[in-house]
């Protein structure tokens, strides 16, 4: 008798819980935003096609459908870790052979040697270069997200990637240097060689 | 010539982490000499032992995780542990256990964490309550004040004193014989203790509780020196008063309530490790909560635990345990007590998880 | 004396200002140079108005402000601009900024100059655009354009007027020492802000360690009609924060994110004060402000009224530095300065005080220790955050946690980091926090644009590719319609051979106008010598003659179909044969059709019909032709005739035919490269497998004597190449037109851009072609066809460099109509790639210091504008040795 009562207590308690449960999520559903608007966020939008999507949405609708999150190398290790917890995923290395820390370059066009073919035109995703045919092109330095894109196409190898010189406008701050800092290293740096903290 | 190029401001103010730790090293000492003069020479060899030992672990430490050594050692923090374990013990603890506790305290409790300023919990903290949890026997034979026996100052002598600290089994007759000749258990000990009598029945018929006044002395040091940090602004009065008064007035409730058996708030403040707690160890700033507000709500939070323990929990004192309870929330709380800044109606509200991803 | 309130926390720093309040304000020496930063407030910074070697006059407005929030920028003192260039200005990254140095000529010349009599008669706004073009900004630090304040009465209510003189910075006496000397005309300046604002009450909230300050300001304002207080509050830093002085004074908090105006408040520097006292009263602009000069390095620690544009080191000369004993300068003060390392930094609005502070007074900071969290910095923080919480936020790069507890609200005043038992150095965390979260939401901002352009560019190129099919699928439909229309036609009585050659008479009259009149509007241009419109008018009499012929060809294509039957009857016999075998053709497929039962007998048997009537009525429709066109026939020879008698540019047309053919070789040329590269390919697709096949051979022969064709087609066209600037060059000689030359060598520089083109496509494609033999080097396949096919490509192509550019070169050579002109052009080239070259180095040396991974691209680049400086240069050399001779 008396295991009948628990089983059917429990089976009470189960179906109450039960339908609390399916009330509130119709209740109190929230509409979030879509996956793949919120990859397309982090994600750096220089639209340069190194992932192998034509753009950087569709490499974000890919992620949502489970691609690999470290294939972009403008976003670097940051873009990777911001993807891995806004999906719960594991942090990975960065794909293929890239530098440790990426500069961030913007395309100059040596003016002088332009022939006016428009092919960097034609090959920048963001329409950050001027120009018309035989006329002399030029890059929006402001618009370019530095995809490389247009370096290949051009016929007479007159583009450039530099990084964008610091100036008073857009000077940072530094941070604290670490060398004075060594004490707030956590655990797992302190196998380094003592050669290198002292340094 | 060359001109250093550093950011402002390019004025300190001279007081240092060191300078901190001394003052509160210093601060402990009329507390350090109360218990000498009650309890004999037991605390200051513990003290001496402690702090020897600490320093030996944290220059280890130091050197396996190859730091400069006498930069980390010159910041004090290692003895101000030991000291306020060493306080802590039972005066004829036995040397491992004071050895014992101090390895747990800067080795576990601290280094394993990440040094200075990383360790969620108090060092000091955790190594009494390891040992309390550990060798139970050990840490409750507390020693009687002097004037158990004879109305004179009368402790055990100093040799005495170091033959019961670093006995070994094989003199375990002698020692036993001064252990039972001057140890006794200790006034919350004897409260908690008390076979189906009063309050007030244990008040009269305990000899302990007649030689309370030694206890009184020494949580009148502890309150001093803590008053004095107050005034060199080593913290604020946040902490301890908060939890004085806390443990005061929930004291005073139950007591009010059934004066039979719950102690008076008086007993509470004075006796055990209640002053000790109160302006030296809830007020490790590493280990509390970060605003005002917030060490208010930490310290409340200790007394609470204090009393539960003290009075339903199992073991007569309860400091360790509700200040390890309390590190564990201290983050918590400050999530919670952010202050209002300037300009702002309201103190911010935590984040919430799903406005970071924003 | 009103109610003082309180703020939370703050620090009582020693204050070191005895030092410089025991002598009075003495004046500056006079700088040889003075060198005035272009920006000197927050917002836009002002334009230069005047030109290197311009004189100035003293107060004479060097540069105007440019938008809403600037001011203008005026001469500190009269003499000459010297330069127009980045110089060191006070700025904690230390770098330079765009100066106006101005050559002193010590006279110290005013330009004409008077206050305003009555600022009283001045409506508000005039009044406020006076004090704007006087440059007046903000003197306590941060150089907030003043008249942009003083326009806050029109959209706020201001109760309050607070005078800020509490200077509450270490060191700093510049405000204490202008209130006890000129007490009177800070308040004359009052008196033109209470005009401006009408509050209801000022107070001037100062320091209670300036007695002497308070006592003079005191005395000052007794004669003052509004209500006026001198408020003293406890010395405490940061007092002197404007919203911390909002605070204490009148316990009024400025709601977070709003300005002072927001409740009601406006508060002045007290030095901005006496700027505008300045201003109205006398008509001086700021050029010129009170700076402290003390420290342990100075001997004589003073406050000095000093010229903006005056370098730091004339200052700390005239206060008696002790070279070796300073061993950092700070600029502002000890608490929020900010340590510069080039003695030649100038004086701006805001700089109020220099430090030369010695190691023992300023000792180097220690380093860093862990920290333990002990809530000194939380206690002192003026503005109630939790400085450790922020710390940890801002090392770990939480940034979003970091703005959560009100980083933003920071006031960077450096109480925390003063406290800090640890040396943790905390302001520059949250300033590098704070950068860093500026430069991400700059990042964010910019990503989104991004984003924004590429699906506005994605857009485009959809809708130019729906644009596309559209248009197809719209030509398709036409199509079909034509179709169907020219299958009607077909079935209905076919236009006549009559109206036919009627229409092709009227194309032909009609161009010929069109070249009648292109030829008229030749001539007229030529007469009235415009040179530019020719060319055009030439194009245009060209493309009519052109049509011309083409109508011309036609009719006479038409004519002699038309025509032959009744010209030749041989001709006409062999129509016929012609048509009958056609028909016959056409009968047998019907029969076999028939025969097979297939659907499209219909088709033929209509076509056969219209055969039958095509050949039936051409040689009806003939005879009556045959007349009308001769006649026709006549009239296009002798316009043709005339043509060719009036066309004056028939040299220039050959040259351009010339061109043409040319062309035509270069195309022919290429199909032929593309041929044997085809024949090449296949050769070696046969070329594994094994060689009996015939087809190898014959592929061969086909690749010798492509090869063979190929050389020869390049020949020529290299000899045609060659020969079109002489051709070009002897255009000019003929003396038909006077515009000729112009006109040629309008034509020679497109040509040289054509050829310049080519050559740097063949340079690259060498250059691809060099990279990829390489790369198949490298993987050891050095015997196979396609690498020594690669080789010859090679050499090919590096030829072809070589020939086009000589061409280049010799083309342009002909060019030189004017060789003084010229020689200036080479020179201003060569001026211009070696200035690009210096620019390089310089760049590249930078980023060799810097390590910058750009530097291996910059090498080369340098390496190229090196070569092209060179070649820059020989041109010029022998150009101008050509000159001489």
């Amino acid at each position: 008798m008396s295991i009948i009562i628990a089983v059917s207590v429990l089976l009470g308690l189960a179906i109450i819980f039960g339908m609390i449960l399916g009330f509130s999520a119709i209740k109190f559903h929230v509409e979030g935003n879509p996956i793949v608007n919120q990859i397309d966020e982090i994600l750096p939008q220089t639209q340069c096609g190194q992932c192998g999507h034509p753009g950087c949405r569709p490499y974000a609708e890919s992620i949502a459908n489970g691609e690999a999150i470290n294939k972009c190398p403008p976003g670097g290790q940051a873009t990777i870790e911001a993807l891995a917890n806004l999906l719960d995923l594991e942090v990975l290395e960065l794909d293929g052979e890239h530098d440790e820390n990426p500069v961030k370059t913007v395309a100059y066009i040596r003016e002088d040697e332009c022939i006016g073919c428009t092919k960097c035109i034609q090959a920048c995703p963001v329409d950050a270069i001027l120009g018309a045919a035989k006329q002399m092109h030029t890059v929006i330095i402001d618009e370019c997200t530095g995809c490389d894109l247009c370096v290949a196409p051009c016929p007479v190898d007159c583009i450039d990637m530099l990084p964008l010189a610091t100036n008073i406008t857009n000077w940072k701050w530094q941070a604290p240097s670490a060398f004075s800092d060594h004490s707030h290293q956590l655990i797992a740096t302190d196998k380094r060689p003592a050669v290198e903290l002292e340094s | 010539m060359a001109f250093i190029k550093i950011t402002s401001p390019h004025v300190q103010r001279p007081t240092k982490t060191a300078d901190i730790m001394r003052l509160v090293i210093i601060a402990t000492l009329p507390g350090l000499i109360a218990m000498t003069f009650f309890f004999g020479w037991g605390t200051l060899v513990n003290v001496v032992l402690a702090s020897a030992t600490a320093l030996l672990c944290e220059t280890a430490c130091i050197k396996l995780r190859r730091r400069p050594v006498l930069f980390y050692l010159k910041d004090n923090s290692a003895l101000l542990t030991a000291i306020l374990l060493a306080l802590a013990l039972p005066p004829f603890a036995p040397w491992w256990v004071t050895v014992t506790g101090v390895f747990v305290a800067i080795v576990i409790a601290k280094h394993i964490y990440g040094g200075l300023g990383q360790n969620p919990f108090n060092p000091a903290m955790v190594g009494y309550a390891l040992l309390l949890v550990s060798f139970p026997v050990e840490m409750t034979r507390w020693t009687a004040p002097f004037n158990l026996s004879e109305n004179t100052w009368n402790i055990l002598s100093f040799s005495d004193t170091l033959t019961i600290i670093f006995s070994s089994a094989s003199d375990t007759n002698q020692v036993s014989a001064l252990l039972d000749a001057y140890t006794g258990a200790t006034p919350l000990d004897t409260l908690k203790h008390r076979n189906g009598l009063t309050t007030e029945e244990v008040w009269q018929t305990s000899t302990v509780m007649s030689n309370v006044g030694a206890w009184y002395a020494v949580s009148l040091c502890y309150f001093v020196g803590g008053i004095f940090l107050i005034y060199r602004k080593i913290f604020t009065w946040h902490t301890p008063i908060a939890l004085l008064a806390t443990l005061a007035i929930i004291s005073a409730i139950f007591f009010a309530i059934d004066p039979d058996s719950y102690a008076d708030p008086l007993v509470h403040l004075t006796t055990g490790a209640t002053m000790l707690g109160a302006f030296f160890i809830a007020t490790d700033p590493v280990t509390s909560a970060t605003s005002n507000r917030g060490k208010i709500v930490f310290a409340a939070g200790i007394a609470l635990l204090i009393y539960v323990i003290r009075t339903w929990g199992n073991y007569p004192d309860a400091m360790a345990f509700a200040v390890m309870i309390m590190n564990l929330s201290a983050p918590f709380i400050d999530q919670y007590t952010q202050p209002r800044s300037y300009g702002h109606k309201r103190a911010k509200q935590p984040m919430l998880k799903g406005s970071d991803t924003k | 004396m009103g109610k003082v309130f309180a703020f939370h926390g703050g620090i009582h720093p020693p204050e070191n200002k005895h030092q410089s309040t025991q002598c009075p304000i003495a004046i500056a020496p006079l700088a040889k140079v003075l060198n005035v930063p272009v920006q000197q407030h927050i917002g836009a910074p002002a334009k230069v108005c005047v030109n290197i070697g311009d004189k100035v006059l003293k107060g004479q407005r060097i540069a105007d402000a440019q938008g809403k929030v600037s001011v203008p920028i005026h001469a500190p003192s009269s003499g000459i601009i010297k330069a127009i260039a980045e110089h060191p200005v006070p700025h904690p990254s230390g770098m330079p900024a765009l100066c106006i140095s101005i050559e002193t000529d010590g006279l110290d010349e005013w330009i004409e100059h008077s206050g305003l009599e009555d600022f009283r008669t001045l409506s508000k706004h005039q009044l406020i655009d006076y004090i704007r073009d006087r440059g007046i900004a903000g003197m306590g630090g941060a150089g907030f354009p003043t008249a942009v304040k003083l326009h806050l009465g029109d959209d706020h209510i201001v109760n309050t007027l607070i005078i800020n003189a509490a200077e509450c910075e270490p060191y700093i006496s510049a405000d204490d020492l202008l209130m006890r000397e000129r007490a009177s005309q800070i308040v004359s300046g009052i008196d033109v802000l209470q005009h401006l604002l009408a509050p209801s009450h000022i107070i001037i909230g100062i320091e209670d360690n300036k007695p002497q300050a308070i006592r003079a300001l005191e005395i000052a304002i007794q004669d003052c009609k509004y209500n006026i207080d001198v408020v003293g509050v406890p010395t405490k830093y940061p007092s002197g924060g404007e919203k911390q002085l909002i605070q204490l004074l009148t316990n009024v908090e400025v709601p977070n994110g709003g300005i002072p105006a927001d409740v009601g408040i406006v508060c002045q520097n007290v030095g901005t004060v006496y700027a505008i006292h300045q201003a109205v009263k006398h008509g001086e602009s700021l050029i010129s402000r009170v700076v402290t000069v003390t420290g342990d390095g100075v001997a004589k620690p003073q406050n000095y009224q000093t010229l903006i544009g005056t370098p730091f080191s004339l200052l700390l000369e005239a206060a008696g530095m002790y070279t070796q004993k300073t061993s950092r300068l700070i600029v502002g003060g000890p608490m929020m300065g900010f340590s510069i390392d080039k003695l030649d930094t100038p004086v701006v609005k805001t700089s109020n005080c220099i430090i030369a502070a010695t190691s023992t007074e300023m000792p180097a900071p220690e380093p860093a220790q862990a920290c333990i969290r002990c809530g000194l910095c939380e206690q002192v923080c003026p503005v109630q955050l939790l400085p450790q919480q922020l710390h940890w936020f801002a090392k770990g790069q939480e940034y979003q946690k970091a703005q959560q507890h009100n980083l933003f609200d920071c006031i960077e005043c450096g109480a925390c980091s003063y406290v800090c038992p640890s040396n943790i150095p905390l302001v520059q965390y949250y300033r590098h926090a704070k950068t860093s979260i500026r430069e991400e939401q700059q990042d964010k901002r910019k990503s989104d644009l991004a984003r924004e352009r590429f699906e506005a560019k994605q857009d485009r190129e959809q809708r130019a590719v729906d644009e596309k099919a559209a248009k197809r699928k719209a030509r398709a439909e036409q199509a079909a319609k034509a179709q169907a229309e020219k299958k009607a036609i077909e079935k209905a009585p076919v236009l006549t051979p009559q109206v036919q050659l009627i229409s092709l008479q009227n194309a032909l009259k009609a161009a010929n106008s069109t070249v009648l009149i292109a030829q008229q509007k030749l001539t007229d241009q030529t007469a009235q010598g415009n040179s530019a419109t020719l060319d055009l008018c030439n194009l245009q009499l060209q493309k009519a003659q052109k049509q011309l012929e083409q109508a011309q060809l036609a009719l006479d294509a038409f004519e002699s179909k038309n025509e032959t039957p009744a010209v030749d009857t041989k001709k006409l016999k062999i129509a016929a044969a012609q048509a009958n075998t056609k028909l016959l053709k056409a009968k047998q497929a019907l029969k076999g059709a028939i025969e097979k039962s297939q659907p499209g007998i219909e088709l033929l048997e209509s076509t056969i019909s219209q055969l039958e009537s095509e050949a039936a009525s051409a040689t009806t429709m003939y005879l009556a032709a045959t007349q009308e066109s001769t006649t026709i026939e006549k009239a296009a020879v002798t316009s043709e005739a005339e043509l060719a008698a009036t066309t004056p540019i028939a040299p220039a047309i050959k040259a351009s035919n010339d061109s043409k053919d040319c062309k035509k070789l270069k195309i022919a040329a290429a199909i032929l490269r593309a041929k044997l590269k085809k024949s090449q390919t296949q050769l070696a697709l046969l070329g594994e497998q094994p060689p009996t096949q015939p087809d190898y051979q014959k592929l061969e022969e086909e690749i010798t004597s492509l090869q063979q064709k190929l050389v020869t087609a390049e020949q020529e066209y290299q000899h045609s190449v060659a020969l079109q600037p002489e051709l070009n060059s002897t255009v000019p000689v003929k003396p038909a037109l006077k515009s000729i030359p112009e006109q040629s060598a309008a034509a020679i520089i497109v040509d040289n851009k054509k050829l310049k083109t080519i050559a740097a496509i063949a340079r690259t494609k060498a250059k691809k072609a060099q990279n990829e033999l390489d790369k198949l080097i490298e993987s050891g396949q050095q015997d196979s066809l396609v690498a020594k096919q690669l080789i010859e490509d090679l050499t090919r192509l590096n030829e072809k460099v070589l020939s086009t550019q000589n061409t280049y070169q010799t083309a342009k050579g002909p060019t030189t109509n004017a060789p003084e002109d010229e020689n200036e052009q080479l020179q201003a080239n060569f001026a211009k790639a070696q200035n690009l070259y210096d620019k390089a180095s310089a760049a590249l040396i930078k980023a060799q210091a810097d390590n910058s991974p750009a530097v291996e691209k910059m090498e080369t680049s340098i390496a190229k504008l090196k070569s092209r400086v060179d070649s820059a240069h020989n041109a010029l050399t022998a150009s101008s040795s050509n000159n001489q001779e």
